[in-house]
């Protein structure tokens, strides 16, 4: 099944097999489980997490809120010690690691956070400087390569401002520029965008897509907005109460969501109980079409009204990007009489329109 | 009174105080810095926990700190004479001011460390670094104007409990202002005194506050 595709171990390599590899992937949560004690008792936040990430990946992570999106990326650099399970990263146990061995594996895991994180009595420059001095980069080499990471994501005249002299775009740049200072593999981004605007997210996400093409580094993506995940994203998880409850390639899951939790996320609100109550439209005959960017779809459906003499109601029509291709979907509310919905159905089959039947389960929440 | 002498006598004064308030507040931070800096690090949020320890120190700077000033002094006059050969003068105020300022000092710093965002302090450890480089790249600097702003509120308090050992033979403008306002009955002399260390505090203040606001890089 082509959507399991992410998951199929590779065989590997020969030369891999002189010593015993841990595992082909660049990051790999093994088992992971995580609960916090507080006062009103054992709180679970992660249950049992097998994830494996690839070198070069974009990946995402997709939930609602309290999902525990934070603490699974938290769980990779172990600044969330796993309850349960082992992290390994780059054929390393980092679970189980000493200090000094973990803070030298973490250099190649960089991170960057909704709240930016900088050092408010560091200038930009000072910023970029500071895991160079943490591994003991001489100064001078150190603002060398730091002025070359504020080139890179365009904030070159601004080296010597302060994080308070600058907007949230500005303090994330400076955030991604520090984020690449120690040549990570890695670099994993909790709700990055969440705090800027629509044209900064944009401009945000841009950049990171071009560090994770141009530079081959793996992003770990937590996000709870779809757009994140379609601008930037190759992969996707979603994650739910914990669990991870669907996975696979992201044009993959947006074709073909398969559970409750993928739909709420990918689908769009039409399909919801909400506006068939408004609009008295049968539930059971709801079509959901996706086609790419090029094919003509309208002609097709105008034809199937003309020719079945039949209508259909139009809920959900929107176009997207997803990566680099663009895509459709519609959703369509076929004829309350089952045999000339059955008909329909036929009919935009036979036209090789991708056509999912949307079910909608008794008193489901919206 | 002759004039001459009086201001050769507050002179005299002015230096003890200067003297006591400025040494007891260096050698306060020299131990109350690296013990506010161990209650944050091993409180419960901390970068290495260590609830046993946290609790054993927060409780003695509790306690020392529950003493006032004057009794703690007297409390401590037999030990000061042993040690240092003397219950009285300038040098034995400013050991018992050592002693009642220090765990002051460690709170004050312990409140300014904790102002350090905790997620600036998650960033530093996500790169990796140590916790001795985060309390020195990263606490230390990124609560700089605050542990300024406190060291300012550390030396008036300071100054203040100087200027209560005068009741005690301590020496210093607070001396004079016992001996003159209370014993010979000047009272003008004591309102110089007053006057004088309203001066001080105020001094001690502005420069706190703007060396404070200098080195904060938040504003500018
Ligand atoms: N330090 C903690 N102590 C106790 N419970 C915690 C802690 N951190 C997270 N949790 C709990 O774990 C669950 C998952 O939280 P997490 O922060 O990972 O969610 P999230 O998916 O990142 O949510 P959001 O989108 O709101 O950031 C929540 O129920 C939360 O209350
Ligand atoms: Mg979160």
């Amino acid at each position: 099944m082509s959507f399991f595709r992410g998951q199929v171990v590779k065989t590997l390599p020969s030369f891999y097999m002189k010593g015993e590899k841990l595992s082909d992937y660049i990051i790999s949560l093994q088992g992971v489980s995580k609960e916090f004690d507080t006062k009103d008792g054992k709180v679970t936040a992660l249950k049992d997490i097998n994830l494996d990430i690839e070198h070069g990946d974009a990946y995402g992570i997709i939930g609602l809120s309290g999902a525990g999106k934070s603490t699974l990326v938290r769980t990779i650099n172990l600044l969330e010690q796993p309850t349960e399970g082992r992290v390994v990263f780059d054929e390393k146990v980092l679970t189980g690691l000493k200090n000094k061995d973990l803070n030298i594996s973490r250099r190649k895991i960089s991170m960057i956070f909704q709240q930016f994180n900088l050092l408010m009595q560091r200038d930009a420059i000072g910023n970029v400087c500071f895991p160079l001095e943490i591994a003991g980069y001489p100064k001078e080499k150190a603002l060398k390569k730091a002025r070359e990471l504020l080139e890179v994501v365009d904030l070159e005249d601004r080296a010597n401002s302060y994080p308070s002299q600058l907007s949230g775009g500005q303090k994330q740049r400076v955030a991604i520029a520090r984020a690449l200072a120690s040549d990570p593999e890695v670099i994993l981004c909790d709700e990055a965008t969440s705090a800027l605007d629509p044209k900064t997210t944009r401009s945000i996400l841009e950049l990171l897509k071009k560090i994770n093409e141009e530079r081959g580094i793996t992003l770990v993506v937590i996000t709870h907005e779809m757009e994140v995940i379609k601008q930037l994203c190759n992969k996707v998880a979603v994650i739910e109460n914990g669990q991870i409850v669907e996975r696979g390639d992201v044009q993959e899951i947006f074709k073909y969501p398969k559970t409750q939790a993928a739909r709420r996320l990918f689908l769009p609100i039409a399909e919801n109980t909400e506006v068939d109550e408004r609009g008295k439209i049968s539930t059971r005959h709801r079509l959901r079409l996706v086609f790419d960017g090029r094919s003509a779809y309208e002609p097709i459906i105008s034809r199937m009204i003309m020719e079945l003499q039949a209508p259909v109601n139009f809920l959900y029509a929107n176009m997207d990007v997803i990566g680099d291709q663009q895509k459709g979907q519609m959703v369509i509310c076929l004829a309350d009489d089952p045999v000339i919905a059955e008909k329909q159905k036929e009919f935009l089959r036979n036209a090789d329109v991708d056509i999912t039947e949307i079910i909608v389960d008794e008193g489901e929440e919206v | 009174m002759d004039t001459a002498v009086l201001i050769s006598m507050l002179w005299e004064g002015l230096l003890e105080t200067l003297y006591m308030t400025l040494i007891g507040t260096l050698v306060s931070y020299l131990l109350g810095l690296p013990i506010g800096v161990s209650l944050i690090v091993t409180g419960p949020n901390g970068i290495k926990p260590a609830p046993l320890y946290n609790k054993v120190v927060g409780f003695i700077v509790n306690v020392v700190r529950s003493v006032p000033f004057l009794i703690l002094m007297i409390a401590l006059m037999p030990y000061i004479r042993k040690i240092i050969g003397t219950g009285i003068g300038t040098r034995a105020t400013t050991a018992a001011l050592i002693v009642a300022a220090t765990p002051f000092v460690a709170r004050m710093v312990e409140q300014s460390l904790l102002e350090v965002e905790a997620g600036v302090i998650e960033a530093a450890q996500a790169m990796g670094a140590s916790n001795v480089q985060i309390i020195r790249k990263v606490l230390l600097v990124e609560a700089r104007p605050s542990l300024l702003n406190g060291a300012a509120v550390a030396t008036i308090t300071i100054l203040g409990y100087s200027a209560m050992a005068g009741a005690l033979g301590g020496g210093g403008l607070g001396s004079i202002a016992i001996r003159y306002g209370l014993h010979r009955f000047q009272p003008a002399i004591m309102w110089i005194t007053v006057i004088v260390l309203v001066i001080l505090v105020q001094v001690l203040q502005e420069i706190g506050v703007k060396i404070a606001n200098k080195m904060d890089n938040r504003l500018n």
